[in-house]
């Protein structure tokens, strides 16, 4: 006698996922717990990338702003290994460079700053004395905080401005002071704001050429050039530069890129977000493991019901599927929260930094496909083990 | 053609417990029986081979006409599915899941749709008394009407065989009495309703019975009145 062939229904997609949510539903506390430790892997590992690109986005605006065209020109070493210097017309001829805008010198003195002669002159608290030329706050887009910069007038007279650092290690805070350098007293006309393009500024007290020339022997050699070109430019300008500052020995010139160091920066915290970055994974390592125990737990206290499934029809399949799915949303669940709480957790910390918060797309999307790898991994053992129950287990009498 | 066919069955468990020594059974479409037995005769293992829960380990087992020996388990699974409905003593009904709900999950695996299964649902309550209980919990509801709701469960597909094993056991008389006169409509209605029970009462409220002692029936296994058998089988 034949028969109709006997085949299985599917069980629908929205079936499954109602199958899979009523295991959880039912245990609310359990479900919450290790979802928490799903939830604190993906927050750790979000927020840590989330602030590094915060801050990333931070310095690239910030480069935004202050130019990627400002080059520096300082001496390098004679060939015996000695300091070489920059000769007195350097800063004249590097204004006759044709795509340059703007350039200015700063010199280094011989000389320490003190709030009075009875300090020892040994004690200069890291801060340089530096001739400046007028057009310095131009060239570095810089602004003065309190006062006035050095002008055709006061770069004559024994007149300094501070740079915010040199100000803050001094204890100054206001103009019209004096200050102590070499065997003389300077008044304090001004107090310069951030330069983040020239730390070194921030740490200097600056005065005029002439004035540096008159009060302390000066002799006249700038220390570090200063311009601005084009942007399309800068390479260019970057290759002309030593040939055209020390024509004789160019070799003894060096030229850098202030942005890049602000661009290294950002690289180097980079390696700090990698070791982050692990420590998030293996929380979420942890938190897989949890999801994996609450559903060894669950198939243990449900065999009951996985026979009862199994008595109305339920295939082997389609009870591993069930668990499987149940495990699928429960490590969803955890990346969900751990995605939000990561991303406020970002928020939180850029706005206290004054940063742009940023949580890039592919990290959410990688914290989902890793929760949906880990639920995987996590409910295919208890999944199998489900399955492999016999359906007569729902009609033991105990 | 009969729904159940059991050819020289035996069971063996780990190789040395006979459970089933060589039975034979056979059950026509609409009948009303009860296997009944003290425990340890080997009733239950009868149930899980006729419920196609477990395979016998020598003998033939024909269920609507299906060979359960030349079934893979996806087939088993869809046979249960379509043609069998369960009731356990322990009711197995989800708790904080609406008695709409749990009938619903009766036809889970069969590919209706949700809406369907409710509505179906719905019209198998109704048929056990309990159209106005729809919405509750089992929590919220005596045993008695757990049972029912259990027994809705199991015939919302229309399956030709209900099996229920100690449907009454864990009941008072007044709710044991309840569903059976449930499982009595229901087999009025053209379903075949086998009662496995110790309960020599609830056997006796059966048309048929089939006695089963020592892994062998020893009274109405189908072939011969009973009472020839009884006859035969007493010294």
């Amino acid at each position: 006698m034949t028969r109709a062939r006997l085949s299985p229904a599917r069980l629908s997609a929205v079936d499954v996922l109602r199958v899979g949510a009523a295991g959880l539903r039912t245990r609310p506390t359990r479900v919450i717990l290790s979802a928490l430790g799903i939830a604190i892997g993906i927050a750790t590992m979000i927020a840590v990338i989330g602030i590094s690109s915060s801050s990333r986005e931070q310095l690239l605006r910030q480069l935004d702003r202050l130019g990627t065209n400002l080059l520096t020109v300082a001496p390098g070493r004679t060939l015996f290994g000695d300091k070489a210097k920059l000769p007195t017309f350097a800063l004249s001829v590097v204004k006759r460079i044709g795509p340059v805008n703007t350039a200015s010198a700063t010199g280094t003195v011989d000389a320490t700053v003190r709030r009075t002669d009875h300090i020892p002159e040994a004690v200069t608290g890291g801060i340089s004395v530096q001739a400046a030329s007028t057009e310095l706050l131009t060239t570095l887009e810089g602004s003065v905080s309190k006062g006035i910069w050095l002008n055709a007038s006061t770069e004559h007279a024994p007149a300094v401005v501070l740079g915010s650092e040199a100000a803050k290690r001094l204890g100054l805070g206001r103009t019209g002071v004096r200050v102590w350098m070499g065997n003389q007293w300077f008044t304090v006309i001004g107090i310069l704001g951030p330069m983040p393009l020239a730390p070194e500024i921030e740490r200097s007290v600056l005065l005029g050429f002439p004035a540096a020339a008159t009060y302390l022997a000066f002799d006249g050699h700038p220390t570090t050039i200063y311009e601005r070109s084009g942007e399309e430019a800068v390479e260019a300008v970057r290759a002309a530069l030593p040939r055209t500052v020390n024509p004789e020995t160019p070799e003894q010139v060096e030229v850098s890129r202030p942005s890049d160091a602000l661009a290294a920066r950002a690289a180097a915290a980079d390696a700090f977000t990698n070791l982050l970055l692990g420590l998030g994974a293996v929380a979420l390592l942890v938190g897989g493991v949890g999801v994996a125990n609450t559903m060894v737990i669950s198939v243990l206290e449900r065999r009951k019901e996985i026979g009862l499934r199994r008595s109305l029809g339920a295939t082997r399949g389609q009870v591993r599927i069930q668990f499987l799915s149940e495990s699928l949303l429960l490590s969803a669940l955890g990346g969900v929260a751990g995605s939000v709480l990561g991303a406020l957790a970002t928020a939180g910390y850029a706005l206290t930094r004054d940063w742009p918060p940023v949580v890039p797309p592919w990290a959410i999307g990688g914290a989902i496909g890793a929760t949906l790898v880990i639920g995987t991994v996590a409910g295919l053992y208890p999944a199998m083990r489900a399955a492999r129950l016999s359906p007569t287990i729902a009609l033991a009498t105990t | 053609m009969s729904i159940v066919e059991l050819q020289g069955v035996t069971k063996v468990y780990g190789g040395r417990v006979e459970a089933l020594r060589g039975l034979d059974l056979t059950v026509e479409y609409g009948e009303l029986l009860a296997i009944v037995g003290p425990s340890g005769s080997g009733k239950s293992t009868m149930l899980q081979l006729i419920g196609t829960l477990d395979r016998p380990t020598s003998g033939t087992v024909r269920i609507a006409g299906y060979d359960v020996a030349e079934l893979s388990d996806r087939e088993l699974s869809a046979l249960r599915a379509r043609h069998l409905g369960f009731v356990f003593q322990q009711f197995h009904l989800a708790t904080g899941v609406s008695a709409l709900d749990n009938v619903a999950d009766g036809l889970l695996y069969t590919g209706t749709a949700l809406r369907e299964r409710r509505e179906r649902a719905e019209a198998a309550l109704q048929r056990v008394g309990l159209g106005h209980r729809l919405g509750h919990k089992p929590n919220q509801m005596s045993g008695g009407e757990q049972q029912r709701v259990a027994v809705a469960r199991a015939v919302v597909g229309d399956p030709p065989l209900l099996l229920a094993d100690e449907p009454t056991g864990n009941l008072d008389s007044h709710s044991g009495a309840e569903v059976l006169r449930v499982l009595n409509d229901l087999h009025a209605a053209g379903t075949t309703v086998a009662v496995i029970t110790h309960d020599t009462e609830i056997a006796e409220w059966c048309p048929r019975q089939v006695r089963v002692r020592d892994g062998q029936i020893i009274a109405g296994d189908g072939r011969r009145p009973p009472a020839e058998i009884a006859k035969g089988a007493r010294p």
